[in-house]
């Protein structure tokens, strides 16, 4: 399955982009969807230990499996206030 | 209520949206654009968010927030875009019978807000260079005080 990552802020700046699409196998990770979207997209590898990641406007832990069609998102740390 | 929002906050309206005849306390707190941070000297702020999810946590925490005190009204807005030094970019007001329960819930908000909202701020330098904000982020690429070439 595919899933499309929506970036912001750091990770959308260094990556050029505001969203990846990220092949993963059925049932993946997050942790998973961390390892492919370092492949995929070099320029996030180095942020990507300090991201956060939601699934479906919610934070999704790295055990945490990506359902079909969900909406995901890499959340850099905050800074709102 | 919720409300993130481009245009300026408008700091009267959101005190008039949390005062009841049932409350005897109304504590207001604006988090402001500051002009120097580390001695260095800031233009302006710019504020992206996820919008869906930042809405989400700002409902959940003022749900939260009306459980745990007996508060008559909350109210949280959040500025995005250009913020220029001095304007206001995010504002939390909360009433309540008595004026403890209403000072408790207004810093609770703001702290969690800070820890949780997706939300950044990006600093736009007075020697031009930009910078995102990522607490415990060590972000390649200009050092504070270097300009790019």
């Amino acid at each position: 399955m595919k899933a499309t990552v929506r970036l912001f802020a750091i990770a959308r700046q260094a990556a050029a982009r505001d969203c990846v699409e990220v092949d993963l196998p059925d049932g993946a990770t997050i942790a998973e969807l961390r390892r492919r979207l370092a492949g995929q997209c070099p320029a996030l590898a180095p942020l990507l230990p300090a991201m956060c990641f939601a699934i479906d406007a919610r934070y999704a832990a790295d055990a945490q499996s990506v359902p079909a069609g969900a909406d995901v998102a890499c959340i850099p740390p905050v800074s709102g206030g | 209520m919720i409300e993130l929002t481009h245009l300026p906050i408008d700091l009267v309206s959101v005190l008039r949206s949390v005062q009841s005849p049932e409350a005897g306390a109304v504590v207001l707190f604006v988090g402001t654009t500051r002009e120097t941070t580390d001695g260095r000297r800031t233009r302006w702020l710019d504020y992206e968010a996820y919008p869906a999810m930042a809405e989400r946590i700002l409902a959940d925490l003022e749900a939260e927030a009306r459980r745990r005190w007996p508060l008559a009204g909350c109210a949280i807005v959040h500025r995005l875009g250009r913020v220029e030094v001095g304007e206001a970019s995010v504002a939390v007001a909360v009433s309540s019978a008595h004026r403890g329960p209403a000072f408790e819930a207004g810093q609770w908000l703001i702290d969690r807000l800070k820890e949780s909202a997706p939300i950044w701020k990006q600093e736009h330098w007075a020697d031009g260079t930009c910078q995102w904000v990522h607490p415990g982020l060590d972000l390649p690429g200009t050092p504070a005080g270097e300009t790019p070439p």
